[in-house]
């Protein structure tokens, strides 16, 4: 019963979701072999992760289009029981192509598996989880990264298999990439994150937010509200369509608190809302509330800490 | 050139989900339905390219019980100018529902096929790149910027670390984010010409393939809910505390 993990790197090493999808896989399968894009990564995933096999391409192909990936996970995969990968754009962009072309329906965002044909997967943007059972002889799943604990080891040796470079397409083509770049933690990874919300008002008012994660070593989000009003980019969207957080400490600012913005952070440790409207439905999901203007409490908190 | 946009009769995003007591399902009975947001959008980028000139009919597509008729008839006010509504009953799957969707894409020789990103009942996320894998097309998913030029797709999507363009030949499929562009509600004036655009009939069954669900769903509970109530606070001061000392969060 084998499994196959679509790793995802980050400087060099697998990132932060990609380390809880082996432990995912891990309660599938011991026999755990990964892909990855960037071969140069080799030695460090061996270690991190403890693979059987590594799968590399000997240049980096982050650029790769959904159809090459397809194309070089097909004849791989009838090895295969499980065909794992985090739940990210990466991801769900070329998983679901693979599963059609295996005429598989595969499995979107779990987060708790029973046994090797039953998991859970939370749909209605989380509030409800729907338990689901899979006959399919290969099962294609994408990992609700929050979920499982990154796997920790430091004892990994691995098989090396380099792969051909994947085949150009000829019906589709990679233009450019415009990468938001930050100092800051990634969002995924970090253990607070300070979101921001239409209340911040502007991208100017958006260093409000930012200097109060500078201060705590914080990554920023956002509410779909900032990201559309152009406070800062879409990256930092948090919620049912955005990114999924479970950090320690989840500071919501000038957020009101719509189910789609919960979906992506209601299983934070702790959670602190700060909003001027003592009514707005963050406060029921909260831990800890202030009520008070944001202009006002905010630069009170960064003298503070 | 021909456009197809594939929408969803879903719950509508305000309502409050409630699962029911039995856990068979969550409680449809009575609840307000809507089409899909993304199906939405992805509706009103096709209207838009037909505004533009650049595609000649938009075909609207629903699957589903009789109940849908009432989804394509509020697609085709805003735009759409001819409904298929393909009759099931059941539940069906991404996978189900791309094979639909192809069949209906190759007779109707679409050149666009435009689909939400996601449902936001299921929250599958996986229809579009599944049809574009059955019919072999370029896919591009994610969209928050479409732009076609000369049998071209122009297509900005976005990723976890930030934007990206591809260019892909058409036939493709596209999927819409949320940010692709802004829906327009419709007039009365086309919600009364929409009364009158034709919906086709037709039966899943007549298609000939195999679109029955692979997954067995066993049981719909409620997420766990966060424990206790919240503590407020009147001052930045006591909040800071209580993060350092009491929670030890911050230093
Ligand atoms: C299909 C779909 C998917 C969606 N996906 C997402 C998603 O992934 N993520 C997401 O976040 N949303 C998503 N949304 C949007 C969601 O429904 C809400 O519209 C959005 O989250 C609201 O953002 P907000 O809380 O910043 O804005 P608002 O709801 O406008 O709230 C602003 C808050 O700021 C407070 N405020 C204003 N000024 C101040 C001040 N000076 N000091 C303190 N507080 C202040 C106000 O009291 C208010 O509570 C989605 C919606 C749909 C339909």
């Amino acid at each position: 019963m084998s499994c196959l993990v679509v790793l995802e790197l980050e400087n060099g090493k697998p990132n932060r979701p990609s380390l809880a999808t082996i432990s995912a896989a891990k309660k599938l399968s011991q026999n755990i072999d990964v892909l990855i894009l960037d071969g140069k990564a080799k030695e460090d995933v061996a270690i991190l992760t403890d693979a059987k096999k590594i799968y590399y391409f000997s240049s980096n192909q982050q650029d790769v289009l959904a159809e090459e990936i397809v194309d070089i996970l097909k004849p791989l995969s009838s090895k295969y029981k499980f065909l794992l990968a985090p739940s990210g754009t990466f991801s769900k962009n070329f998983m679901p192509r693979l599963a059609a072309n295996l005429d598989k329906q595969m499995i979107s965002d779990v987060i708790n598996i029973h046994d090797n044909d039953t998991f859970d997967r939370p749909i209605y943007a989380g509030n409800a989880i729907a338990t689901v059972k899979s006959e399919e002889s290969i099962k294609l799943i994408t990992i609700r990264a929050t979920a499982f604990e990154p796997f920790t080891t430091k004892t990994g040796s691995s098989e090396f298999i380099q792969l051909k470079e994947p085949e150009k397409v000829t019906f589709n083509k990679f233009l450019e990439r415009e990468e938001s770049k930050s100092e800051r933690p990634d969002l995924s990874s970090a253990s607070i994150v300070i979101s921001g919300g239409r209340g911040i008002g502007s991208s100017e008012n958006f260093q409000i937010i930012e200097s109060l994660a500078d201060k705590l070593g914080a990554a920023v989000g956002a509410s779909r509200a900032a990201v559309d009003a152009g406070f800062i980019s879409n990256d930092y969207q948090v919620g049912q369509t955005g990114k999924v957080v479970a950090p320690q400490l989840y500071i919501a600012i000038g957020i009101s608190g719509a189910i789609q913005h919960l979906a992506g952070m209601k299983d934070s440790k702790v959670i602190v809302a700060i909003n001027k409207d003592e009514e707005a439905p963050i406060f029921q999901i909260a831990d800890y509330g202030l009520v008070g203007d944001l202009f006002s409490t905010i630069p009170e908190i960064i003298k503070l800490i | 050139m021909k456009a197809l946009v594939a929408i969803k009769r879903v719950i509508d995003y305000n309502v409050k989900i409630r699962v029911k007591e039995d856990g068979s399902d969550v409680e449809k009975d009575n609840v307000k339905m809507s089409i899909n947001p993304f199906d939405e959008i992805a509706l009103e980028e096709a209207v838009r390219l037909k505004e533009k000139g650049v595609v000649n009919e938009v075909l609207v597509v629903s699957i589903g019980d009789n109940s849908v008729k009432e989804t394509i008839r509020a697609a085709l006010a805003i735009g759409g100018d001819r409904g298929i509504h393909i009759g099931t009953e059941g539940a069906l799957e991404p996978l189900g529902v791309a094979k639909i969707l192809a069949e209906i894409c190759k007779k109707e020789a679409i050149n666009i096929a435009l689909l939400g990103k996601q449902a936001i009942d299921d929250d599958f996320n996986q229809t579009g790149q599944k049809l574009a894998a059955i019919l072999n097309w370029p896919q591009v998913t994610f969209a928050s910027k479409v732009e076609i030029k000369d049998d071209k797709a122009i297509v900005t999507r976005e990723i976890d670390g930030g934007l990206e363009t591809l260019e892909a030949n058409l036939p493709v499929v596209i999927t819409s984010d949320l940010r692709l562009n802004e829906p327009r509600y419709a007039s009365l004036p086309n919600i009364m010409k929409a009364k009158k655009k034709e919906i086709i009939e037709m039966n899943a069954d007549e298609l000939n393939i195999d679109f029955k669900p692979r997954l067995k769903t066993i049981k719909i509970t409620s997420p766990k809910e966060r424990g206790g109530t919240v503590k407020m606070f009147s001052n930045a001061e006591d909040l800071v505390k209580t993060l350092r000392d009491k929670e030890g969060l911050i230093k």
